[in-house]
């Protein structure tokens, strides 16, 4: 009875043709941008469509990499920091959120729901309006324009929290029971019978992590004044503010936004299951 | 035997085991059982302490900090606590509400332009989204996965690197323009244009300049002013933005495609609903949850875009409330004015939210 799976040729080809025209839309202003890396100051403006830069230019590339003198992007210099900075709080958030998120789901201690509703409530508050309590918090603790001060106030988050919680009420509590029949202790239990069993949840979390603290801009602002703590996004934000559309210097720019896109691409093609697994866990039937 | 060790109900099992075990040890049955508890009081306060600390050293106390700060005169450099800076109560409230001021010219341009935004990025980013998640949801469609993720890749990008990439497409020769330029159509300097995009499409019809009706000053603006609609130099940032999130999106209306009964599908088909009519009257109204929560996070997102806003520099064109916030205090030294901003928006997004919530639900109840 079900042929509602049956369409004509012709609705496919259509589309098949509109899933393409999206594709182009979503990846041709990636397309774009690496051409223009390989692309010259002036072939970049005239030409910023073509896909074929001419002539080719490693100049943009050598300027990021140092190996020119002239005036260059402090870029090694910004990756340097941006790897710094994402790993310690990537770090932190794996060690502290799991930690918080095991005890919200399991352990029974007094206060523990003040304590749910409290991550639930920071969890609620924008972001944006955190640029000038965290530069005062920072100021009064003599952490401005220092890496402690970029790592600490984000080395724990409300959602990373929230989703260890979730993770963590999934795994069946007789395994916990099991262990402490052996007399495991609290942290014990925790560490060699729950973590392993966590493991997908745990990857979930470094990858967010990760990818959060890589491309974090706003802590970073506010946190430093120093160009030296500029990290790839603050840098490449500060260098370019408000001088786009003047027309100089786009394929080094692009270059350097490329080059700082392409970490987080990598985690994202290697892990993408994390990614989307959790949201699409049924989704392929088929 | 068990009900004397724990005084919470579900605690018994645990330690009745516990209890079992140890039985052949010295101390009674009871005392193991409530060691444990006892271990589990200090270990649960000992795991969430560290994160609580960060949380709230680093976030909830430098809001109140922050809300200190907006009721003083403050330029940034000495401590605000310590008698560095002049307090004036709700003065900087004051001068962005109902003092006829440059402040408030500029707050309220900023809240004017941060409208505009919202009011075309949520429906749009809201549309391509579903529309997408439509088009995947087809058990026979080849490549699935791979369009699944060339949509969402620049969701997960840096939003400084996408801006940038973006502002030099929309440049004034930009790729954009040269599209535009195949069609026979001469595009704007749209990083620099900062006309309105209604008094844009009132030209044709001969109105170039304000009529006599909308030249009424109301709040520092004219209606004029008032209904520009977003600035050109905007409708790029409204591209851009629909563009990075309508992928997070996407996943989430495939989520919930994904549990809408096939069978009821199948039936609306039997009884010869067309393919419209089945999204119409079936799939829709049983994606309202995922529909809301949608629409829900866009809103509460859009009132705060800073981050692109930033990268095209202190325009009026574009300032919105966040960045404007940003501005007085890290770049014109009135972080008492600039708090208090952040505030007002913080007041804005609950009270939207919550507005919101009382209109439509949360969509968990039906």
């Amino acid at each position: 009875m079900a042929v509602r799976t049956y369409s004509p040729p012709w609705r496919r080809a259509l589309g098949y043709l509109a899933l393409a025209a999206f594709a182009l839309f979503f990846l041709g202003p990636f397309l774009i941008q690496l051409a223009t890396s390989f692309k010259t100051d002036a072939d970049a403006a005239n030409n910023s469509l073509s896909l074929v830069p001419n002539p080719v230019t490693y100049g943009a590339w050598e300027r990021i990499f140092g190996f020119t003198d002239a005036a260059g992007l402090p870029f090694g210099r910004w990756l340097t920091n941006s790897v710094i900075v994402a790993t310690f709080i990537t770090l932190g958030r794996v060690v502290l959120d799991s930690l918080c998120g095991y005890a919200l789901a399991r352990l029974r201690f007094p206060g523990r729901q003040a304590v749910f509703w409290s991550v639930l409530g920071v969890l609620a508050v924008p972001g944006a309006v955190l640029l000038i309590p965290r530069f005062l918090v920072l100021k009064e603790l003599m952490l401005f324009n220092s890496y402690p001060g970029m790592i600490l106030p984000i080395a724990a988050d409300a959602a990373g929290i929230f989703i260890m919680r979730q993770f963590f009420l999934q795994i069946p509590p007789s395994m916990e029971e099991a262990a402490r029949i052996d007399g495991a202790g609290v942290f014990r239990t925790y560490w060699s019978v729950i973590l392993p069993l966590a493991r997908p949840g745990l990857i979930t979390l470094t990858i967010l992590s990760f990818q959060g603290s890589w491309n974090e801009f706003q802590m970073f602002l506010v946190a430093t004044s120093d160009p030296q703590y500029n990290t790839l996004t603050t840098g490449l934000a500060k260098f370019s503010s408000g001088q786009l559309g003047s027309g100089t210097q786009y394929p080094v720019t692009l270059g350097a936004a490329l080059l700082s896109t392409i970490p987080v691409a990598i985690v994202f093609f290697t892990f993408q299951r994390h990614f989307i697994g959790g949201q699409l866990s049924s989704a392929v039937k088929g | 035997m068990t009900t004397s060790i724990g005084s919470e109900p579900g605690t018994g099992g645990q330690g009745a085991l516990a209890g079992t075990v140890q039985a052949t040890a010295a101390p009674p049955r009871r005392s193991a059982g409530s060691a444990l508890r006892r271990q589990e009081r200090w270990a649960g306060w000992l795991f969430v302490l560290p994160a609580l600390a960060i949380l709230g050293v680093f976030l909830v106390v430098p809001i109140g900090l922050a809300f200190w700060v907006s009721l003083t005169r403050w330029d940034g450099l000495s401590s605000p606590f310590g008698g560095g800076a002049e307090f004036v109560g709700l003065g900087n409230y004051r001068d962005l509400i109902t003092v006829d001021s440059l402040t408030r010219q500029n707050f309220v341009t900023s809240v004017r332009n941060n409208f505009y935004f919202v009011l075309f990025t949520v429906p749009l980013q809201t549309a391509l989204a579903l529309s997408l998640a439509v088009l995947l949801n087809n058990r026979f469609l080849r490549g699935r996965s791979f369009f699944r993720t060339a949509f969402f890749f620049p969701s997960i990008t840096s939003s400084i690197a996408t801006t940038l990439v973006f502002l030099f497409l929309f440049s004034g020769g930009g790729a954009v323009n040269e599209l535009l330029a195949f069609l026979g159509i001469d595009g704007p300097n749209w990083t620099a244009d900062s006309r309105g995009v209604f008094h844009q499409l009132l030209r044709p019809f001969g109105v170039d300049g304000p009529p006599a009706w909308a030249q009424g000053q109301v709040v520092n603006l004219s209606w004029w002013d008032w209904l520009a609609g977003p600035s050109i130099t905007l409708c790029v940032i409204i591209a851009l933005v629909v563009w990075t999130t309508s992928g997070t999106f996407m996943l989430m209306f495939l989520a919930g495609l994904q549990n809408i009964n096939e069978e009821v599908l199948e039936a609306a088909e039997v009884d010869g609903a067309t393919g419209w009519q089945r999204f119409r009257l079936v799939t829709l109204p049983m994606l309202r949850p995922t529909l809301i929560l949608v629409l829900t996070l866009g809103l509460i997102s859009t009132w705060q875009v800073f981050d692109q806003i930033y990268l095209t520099g202190n325009n009026p064109a574009t300032i919105t409330p966040a960045y404007l916030s940003y501005s007085q205090s890290f770049q014109n030294s009135a972080f008492g004015v600039g708090a208090a901003i952040a505030f007002l928006l913080f007041a804005l997004i609950i009270v939207l939210a919550s507005v919101q919530r009382r209109l439509v639900g949360t969509g968990e109840e039906d």
